[in-house]
């Protein structure tokens, strides 16, 4: 089974780019361009080193002993959110910043739901010095205040969406509109969504987490796999980030969860791998949640980063072969368990991430199993949720 | 003989689509509004199937189609609605929309209903010539429904002969890099982009859209092609006048046809 991009575009029945001709020109030439430009010499060289020197990496595998001893198996958490901007997002935003740089591009757009790849992509243009204008729905714009103000510290003009929903779906809608009116600008799009190849493209330069996984693991227990990895899922760009160098090694059983929101039957949940079908938004056939006719519905979750109506095409590809088994937590089970790392190991995880924490809750590991959580973010732009339910969890 | 191929046939000069939305501003509108376009002289109809995404559309018929989808329009009822429409209205109609609710409704099934209320193209803005040749060609064909594409600005030379040589019926040429409905006068840029299409000779006829909007802007394009396409414009019409909707198309249509004295 091939679980990586085909030529045209596809990862099996998902994928491809559905784009209007007016994109052709912009999407054909990152198709004809990032495979050289990502292997060749001189951006691997600027890649690694930002990396190293300005994002922070490698980050830490973290043997979580008490958590480990309370699920009595043996967790280990990738510290994506000790990156510099708080999570895995800036691994692909500095790549993406290098590939525009490449092809000479002065002018940077991004869409952003919570505000972290908008933040992420705000910072890699300062550092840059390019222009970087972010979409972000008015919801989203009203309710993450915070990361408004620094990706606005940082330079880049934020522009509220006020089409459909306000919210991340309609941010992607408006960033692409503006593309096709100003194709000069480059999209850094923040998730494995999108035409090809750009769900590759991000694949590829999130799987940093997956390399260091490998060899991380090598060193602490003398021997390059897990048995499981846990990553959560909305586009799902960490999630693909953390497999990817074990795609085709099935002794790592990889576990995909969701946001389930208030609960899967409520009407307000973001698990798209039961509740969508197959579908095409934003230039990708993926699984979508949406009406009978085809109409894109809004999905919801406690986590900005996770309510998102589709998942990246790869990954409705691994759910389908049986790859990766999809899971899902709802917010009060996200909650739970993002106070437990707190408690547990000092840890405050972003609600995104805490979502795949409580997974462990629902799965049952062996005593010597290896156990990967990726941690993608810190929950210091959660800190308001948080609070608004520690009475709750906290007794 | 598909209606379009009559069309371009028998006419070569100052060919006038315009697009509505369906379902736009009542759900029952859409019949009496292809009616009245017709009475009121223009050649060809494209009919937009409303979606909750549209990604090449600007303000004007994201609007009109978030309108369209609170008022309930689905391609079914839309079927609904024109399956008596080849009883009174001759002229070409297509039907343009966005790839999902198409293919939520099934492929097959929407070409075969199209081909037998007698709807004669499809303008579906995010199905790419390549998806279009390798999955749909031979459906397309056999319901005889012609496939627009689209070319703008940023397609090459090389590419518009190529799409010119799988295009059936007429080119849609999007006037400028934009969404629909911006509405400027049309640039010296865009003169020399018209003309460098029109000095390409190509053999399919061609029509420019996006961005007219008035007599003006259709007299200039009209001078580089076989007519334009207007959509944003005609649905601001009928959004903002009072007067009753055959009005309305009667004076829009005149206006865009009439330079005004």
């Amino acid at each position: 089974m091939n679980y990586f991009v085909d030529t045209k575009g596809y990862y099996g029945n998902y994928g491809g780019s559905f784009i209007p001709e007016m994109l052709y020109a912009n999407i054909q030439e990152l198709q004809d361009n990032y495979l050289q430009i990502l292997e060749s010499e001189s951006f691997q060289k600027q890649y690694r080193e930002l990396l190293t020197e300005y994002v922070g990496r490698p980050s830490p595998l973290y043997f979580a002993k008490r958590l480990s001893e309370k699920y009595n198996t043996n967790i280990y958490l990738k510290r994506e959110d000790l990156n510099h901007t708080g999570a895995h997002k800036i691994n692909n935003c500095v790549g993406q910043v290098l590939v525009a740089q490449h092809l000479n591009k002065k002018k940077i757009i991004a869409e952003t739901g919570a505000g972290q790849h908008g933040v992420a992509t705000a910072t890699v243009c300062a550092l840059m010095g390019l222009e970087c204008i972010v979409f972000m729905g008015e919801v989203d714009v009203e309710r993450q205040q915070p990361n408004v103000k620094r990706m606005e510290m940082l330079g880049a003009q934020v522009i509220p969406v006020k089409s459909g929903s306000k919210t991340l779906k309609d941010a992607t809608n408006e960033a692409f509109r503006f593309w096709i009116n100003n194709p000069d600008s480059f999209y850094i799009i923040g998730s494995v969504v999108g035409a090809h190849p750009y769900p590759d493209m991000v694949a590829r330069l999130q799987s940093i987490i997956s390399e260091e996984i490998t060899w991380q693991l090598a060193e602490k227990i003398g021997r390059n796999y897990p048995d499981y990895i846990i990553a959560c899922i909305g586009g799902g760009s960490n999630a693909i980030g953390a497999y990817y160098h074990f795609l085709n090694d099935t002794r790592v059983k990889l576990i995909s969860v969701e946001a389930a929101g208030k609960g899967i039957d409520s009407g307000k949940s973001a698990a798209t791998s039961i509740l969508g079908s197959p579908g095409i938004l934003h230039a990708s056939k993926t699984l979508l949640m949406q009406t009978k006719d085809g109409q894109v519905t809004e999905p919801y979750s406690i986590s900005a980063g996770l309510d998102y109506p589709g998942i990246g095409p790869v990954h409705a590809h691994l759910f389908e072969t049986g790859r990766a088994i999809a899971q899902n937590a709802t917010d009060d089970e996200a909650l739970q368990a993002g106070f437990l790392l707190t408690r547990l190991e000092g840890i405050i995880p972003a609600i995104e991430s805490a979502h795949a924490l409580a997974a462990l809750e629902k799965n049952t590991f062996k005593k010597d199993d290896i156990v990967v959580v990726n941690l993608s973010g810190r929950g210091d732009k959660d800190m308001g949720t948080y609070l608004k339910y520690k009475d709750v969890y906290l007794k | 003989m598909n209606r379009i191929n009559q069309l371009f046939e028998k006419k070569q000069q100052n060919i006038l689509s315009i697009y509505i939305t369906a379902g736009f501003p009542n759900i029952d509108d859409t019949a009496t509004i292809i009616s009245e376009i017709e009475k009121s002289g223009a050649d060809m109809i494209e009919i937009g199937i409303p979606f909750s995404d549209p990604l090449a559309d600007g303000k004007t018929i994201q609007d009109s189609s978030s309108q369209a989808l609170q008022n309930g329009m689905s391609i079914s009822i839309l079927f609904e609605q024109l399956e008596t429409i080849r009883k009174t209205v001759s002229i070409p109609l297509i039907l343009m929309g966005y790839i999902n609710p198409i293919y939520q409704y099934g492929f097959e099934a929407f070409c075969e209903k199209c081909n037998a209320i007698g709807i004669d193209g499809l303008i579906i803005p995010d199905l790419p010539v390549w998806e279009y040749t390798e999955h749909y060609k031979e459906l397309f064909e056999k319901n005889n429904l012609h496939n627009i594409f689209l070319v703008s600005p940023q397609t090459s030379s090389s590419r518009i002969k190529e799409i010119d040589s799988i295009s059936n019926g007429f080119i849609y040429i999007v006037s400028s890099a934009a969404t629909t409905g911006k509405t400027s006068d049309i640039s010296e840029e865009q003169i020399s982009y018209f003309s460098s299409i029109q000095n390409m000779k190509l053999s399919t006829p061609q029509l420019i859209g996006f961005g007219i909007s008035d007599n003006k802007s259709y007299t200039t394009a009209c001078k580089y092609c076989h007519g334009v396409i207007i959509g944003s414009a005609f649905i601001k019409a009928l959004q903002t006048s009072q007067t009753s909707i055959e009005k309305i198309i009667h004076t829009f249509i005149q206006g865009i046809r009439e330079q005004k004295k």
